[in-house]
């Protein structure tokens, strides 16, 4: 399944409403970054309100794909994190370091907007 | 259900392993975050399986003790074993290049942590998660 990347003016929208397995992580990786390329998007918000587990695998495809997106030049902040996800994420001894987040849609939008100077 | 299972056979199975423990957990009374405790646990412990034995078993059973109630994962294979199992409980290892947490961090989401292996005949890791 296909996670759909939506624009609006520079930034990429995006919302993962249902369970990530592997292939679609990684897939939704490859389709960011040519999202990118092609619309020349500065910043890119993706919404996690809707996951309800990140596990070691998912969080460094994130984290990946984050980093990725800077080597191209977009930012990204990720959003709407569970209080469950954020506890397990951590007992788990993982860190999203440099990894810019939100709570929810909105900030991450104002987020974004005050990162790239507008 | 007292007792419930899932074969590693392919990384779809993982996705089918979570879900599995998730509905377990969440039918013995689990809250909102052990169920995503668990549901990690056992995504990380099904990984392991797929990455390192290529298949296995991952089993669900509800477990009572002194009048507590929980649930017990066993994720069970025949894969190489573990050579170095001190190592493996060690924090930030791993052979797999950075892939799965490993083992500390699903001994940290459960309560109780028993692992078993020998070089050459697999694994079994035993961790249980009881209800408060």
């Amino acid at each position: 399944m296909k996670i759909p990347i939506l624009k609006l003016h520079d930034c990429l929208l995006i919302s993962i409403q249902w369970e990530l397995d592997d292939e679609t992580a990684l897939q939704f990786q490859e389709d960011l970054l040519n999202k990118i390329y092609q619309t020349n998007a500065r910043g890119v918000v993706i919404d996690l309100t809707s996951v309800d587990i990140i596990d070691s695998f998912i969080a460094k495809v994130l984290g990946d794909v984050v980093h990725m997106s800077k080597l191209m030049g977009a930012q990204v902040v990720l959003t709407g994190i569970q209080p469950a996800v954020a506890i397990t994420l951590i007992e788990l001894g993982i860190k999203l370091n440099d990894v810019h987040t939100a709570l929810d849609l909105e900030k991450g939008l104002k987020k974004i907007k005050m990162e790239l100077g507008e | 259900m007292t007792r419930s299972f899932v074969n590693i056979i392919n990384e779809w199975d993982i996705v089918a392993a979570r879900q599995l423990c998730r509905e377990f957990a969440k039918e013995l009374g689990f809250g909102i975050v052990d169920q995503a405790r668990i549901t990690t646990a056992v995504s990380e412990l099904a990984r392991n399986i797929f990455l390192y034995a290529n298949q296995g078993i991952i089993i669900v059973e509800k477990i009572e003790k002194d009048g507590s109630v929980g649930l017990i994962i066993i994720a069970e294979d025949h894969g190489p074993g573990i050579g170095n199992l001190a190592k493996a409980m060690e924090d930030g290892y791993s052979t797999s290049g950075g892939l799965g947490a490993g083992l500390p961090g699903v001994k940290r989401l459960m309560d109780d942590f028993s692992i078993d292996s020998e070089v050459g005949k697999g694994t079994v890791i035993k961790t249980a998660k009881w209800l408060r």
